[in-house]
């Protein structure tokens, strides 16, 4: 357990550990440096919810995703939960991977800064696993941040952001890997069944579920670094890559945040928050930003959603997100929502499943995913670049086959 | 890895039929591992079985993988990715649906589709029938090709996505768009982006815009007619007869070299 009497001995804006003199890395001549060479795969991503409302058990998701074990190499998996807290629903739960007892406490010392720390708690894993070591503590706080005068802190979600972005890029040994309400995030270094059975999902019950399994090609494998990527309670399970990663990031990191994960993924979470939560933008209007068609196709379209099409290329023209690419993306508010997409060449495959009679819906890589949950659900495919969006309440808003920005203005 | 059961195989009545059983689960509640299911088509195959019947298939890929004998292979469940990628000779019947990549590159057999198949169905075909009887997705038929009597045709009961037939270099896709409105397309965009040989025929509305580079509309011709008759007719022979309405329409390759100059002008 953590004891609490010592002070941190690390301090905010402080760097630990980065390598900046490159020539000092190993170098190889003939021989084959170390590391995955010869293996072929890619991620597997699967979701689920109850359009009702209804909750679903965490084995299920588990199992939905643990099937596709072609897509994934040991080296990183994750699942969110969304609707997780009705008890907690107005405060923030912000999940924690801590190496050591210091790195704890200089987050618990960041947070009681800004506000109020209402409940703390270890996030349940299991001691018996097959995950090599090192495995970090887990740890959940539910936060309200304080109210403030400053503008700069006067809006909650961005005090939240400020606070997480400070957090992964300066506490060493703490990351923040998850920061919305009513939901939380459960991954780690391992394999999709190790990762459920470490956190002994079947005790969760959750409204939505979304997942991923991953088989990282050009980074590192570590806990902090598997999917979702979560940030407020956008989350992003992406199996893909982001070709215009360069682009991108500079664009999240000119509107404050700070990429910390290694890897191209994460700069779609902070893309979701720019064009939704600060932006306005309606969600399938984003996603359009983000797969934006061809001007060949723009052509296609009548006046009013030509200009809408050729003005948010131009505008986002930053947020476009180039490679393949099919992601799935939870939020959690105003209501539960999924949303599932792939490119605009739809080079990652992506299918949807729906079963009317119990009122789920699924996404999945694979239809073998959906049909191990489910063996009457009706199933189809998403057209290039279109996203399907799903609400608790609502139902299925989009199918991802209409014509863009069909019903995009009828949106919250 | 996991274990075969005992009771996997039951080598049924003649040993010319097999039945394989993949319905087990490991612990975590994953399924019999593919090189498992392979390996005991394989060694039925090499002991002359003509006859296999895969039960509580989901999501083993590559099931009958450049198996090069003409064998049947019925299968029940969901077959993962690579359904009878590199074959050479077996009838492959689907009940259920197929995942992505079915008949990647196959020589020649023929795989029915009691459902659906999804993306890149037919990818780099050389030979051989795919018939679905229900709708597929993106990239179908991508880079087709075929050399002297070997000429691929994959036969859809319902719609296509985008990039259908891209790159393609030969043979044939029909897309009847059954159970489609006649106001909407049965296929997406940039149909045949690419295309510089061989014929896709549609069964609805398609508008020129739909097309991509390189392809063209053409009209249909007698010889056309005859082979969509007999396809549409082996079509009927295995998921029941379908509706007649409406006109086919042709596209075809603009010329056998599309991006001749579009890239390098230098002349080869």
């Amino acid at each position: 357990m953590v004891g609490k009497s010592e002070a941190s001995k690390h301090c905010i804006g402080e760097l630990c550990g980065e390598i900046t003199d490159f020539s000092r890395l190993p170098s190889y001549g003939a021989a084959r440096p170390p590391g995955l060479s010869s293996i072929m795969g890619g991620c597997g991503i699967a979701g689920c919810m109850d359009l009702n409302g209804g909750k679903i058990r965490g084995d299920k998701i588990a199992r939905m995703l643990s099937i596709m074990s072609e897509r994934e190499n040991g080296l990183g998996s994750g699942y969110v939960a969304y609707g997780l807290f009705p008890d907690h629903k107005d405060e923030y739960c912000l999940q924690f991977f801590f190496d050591n007892e210091e790195s704890m406490f200089a987050v618990e010392e960041c947070l009681k800064k800004r506000g109020e720390i209402t409940r703390d708690e270890c996030v349940y894993t299991t001691n018996h696993t097959d995950i090599p070591l090192p495995h970090p503590m887990v740890w959940r706080y539910f936060f309200v941040p304080k109210s403030s005068s400053n503008p700069k802190y006067k809006d909650p979600d961005q005090c939240i952001v400020d606070l997480v972005m400070n957090i992964n890029f300066s506490i060493h040994g703490a990351f923040c890997i998850s920061s919305g309400k009513d939901m939380a995030v459960f991954k780690g270094n391992g394999f999709s069944y190790q990762i459920a059975d470490y956190y002994d999902l079947s005790r969760y019950k959750a409204q939505m579920w979304c997942s991923h399994s991953r088989f990282p090609t050009n980074t590192p494998g570590w806990w902090a670094g598997a999917h979702p990527i979560s940030l407020l309670d956008w989350s992003v399970c992406h199996n893909g890559e982001i070709t215009s990663y360069g682009v991108n990031r500079k664009f999240v990191e000119m509107n404050g945040y700070k990429c910390t994960l290694l890897t191209d993924s994460e700069v779609i979470t902070y893309t979701w928050d720019i064009l939704v939560r600060k932006h306005g933008l309606p969600l399938q209007v984003a996603a359009f930003a983000m797969a934006p068609m061809y001007y060949r196709d723009m052509e296609l379209m009548n006046d009013h959603n030509r200009q809408l099409a050729q003005q948010l290329r131009i505008t986002y023209k930053e947020a476009f997100l180039n490679g393949p690419f099919s992601i799935l993306v939870g939020r959690s508010r105003p209501e539960i929502t999924m949303l599932a997409m792939a490119d605009r060449k739809k080079l990652r495959p992506l299918i949807i499943g729906h079963n009317e009679d119990d009122g789920m819906i699924y996404a999945a890589s694979e239809e073998c995913a959906i049909r191990i949950a489910d063996n009457d659900a009706y199933t189809w495919v998403t057209n290039p670049g279109n996203p399907m969006i799903a609400r608790v309440g609502e139902g299925i808003i989009r199918y991802g086959t209409e014509r863009p920005f069909e019903g995009a203005f009828n949106e919250q | 890895m996991m274990s075969m059961s005992s009771n996997m195989i039951n080598s049924a009545l003649a040993a010319s039929e097999t039945v394989i059983d993949a319905t087990g689960k490991d612990q975590y509640g994953r399924p019999i591992d593919y090189k498992i299911v392979n390996n005991e088509i394989r060694r039925a195959v090499s002991e002359g079985v003509k006859n296999i019947t895969l039960t509580g298939v989901m999501g083993q890929r590559y099931i009958a993988t450049a198996v090069d004998k003409k064998i049947n292979i019925s299968i029940n469940g969901t077959p993962g990715n690579n359904l009878g990628a590199f074959m050479d000779g077996p009838f492959i019947e689907v009940f259920g649906n197929a995942q992505d990549m079915t008949g990647n590159t196959m020589s020649s057999g023929e795989i029915i589709v009691h459902g659906n198949a999804w993306d890149v169905t037919g990818l780099s075909m050389r030979g051989g029938k795919i018939f679905v009887k229900g709708n597929t997705g993106t990239r179908v038929g991508i880079h087709m090709k075929e050399f002297g009597q070997m000429s691929p045709h994959i036969v859809i009961g319902g719609r296509a996505g985008d990039y259908l037939g891209e790159y393609m270099a030969g043979g044939v896709i029909l897309v009847l768009g059954e159970n489609i409105p006649k106001q909407i397309s049965p296929v997406g965009l940039s149909i045949g982006s690419g295309i510089h040989g061989g014929r896709i025929f549609i069964r609805g509305k398609v508008n020129a815009n739909q097309l991509g580079v390189g392809a063209k509309l053409e009209t249909v011709n007698d010889d056309d007619l005859k082979l969509i008759n007999e396809l549409i007719k082996e079509y009927e022979s295995w998921f029941g007869s379908s509706s007649s309405e409406g006109d086919f329409v042709k596209v075809v390759p603009f010329s056998s070299r599309p991006f001749r100059g579009h890239f390098d002008s230098t002349p080869i």
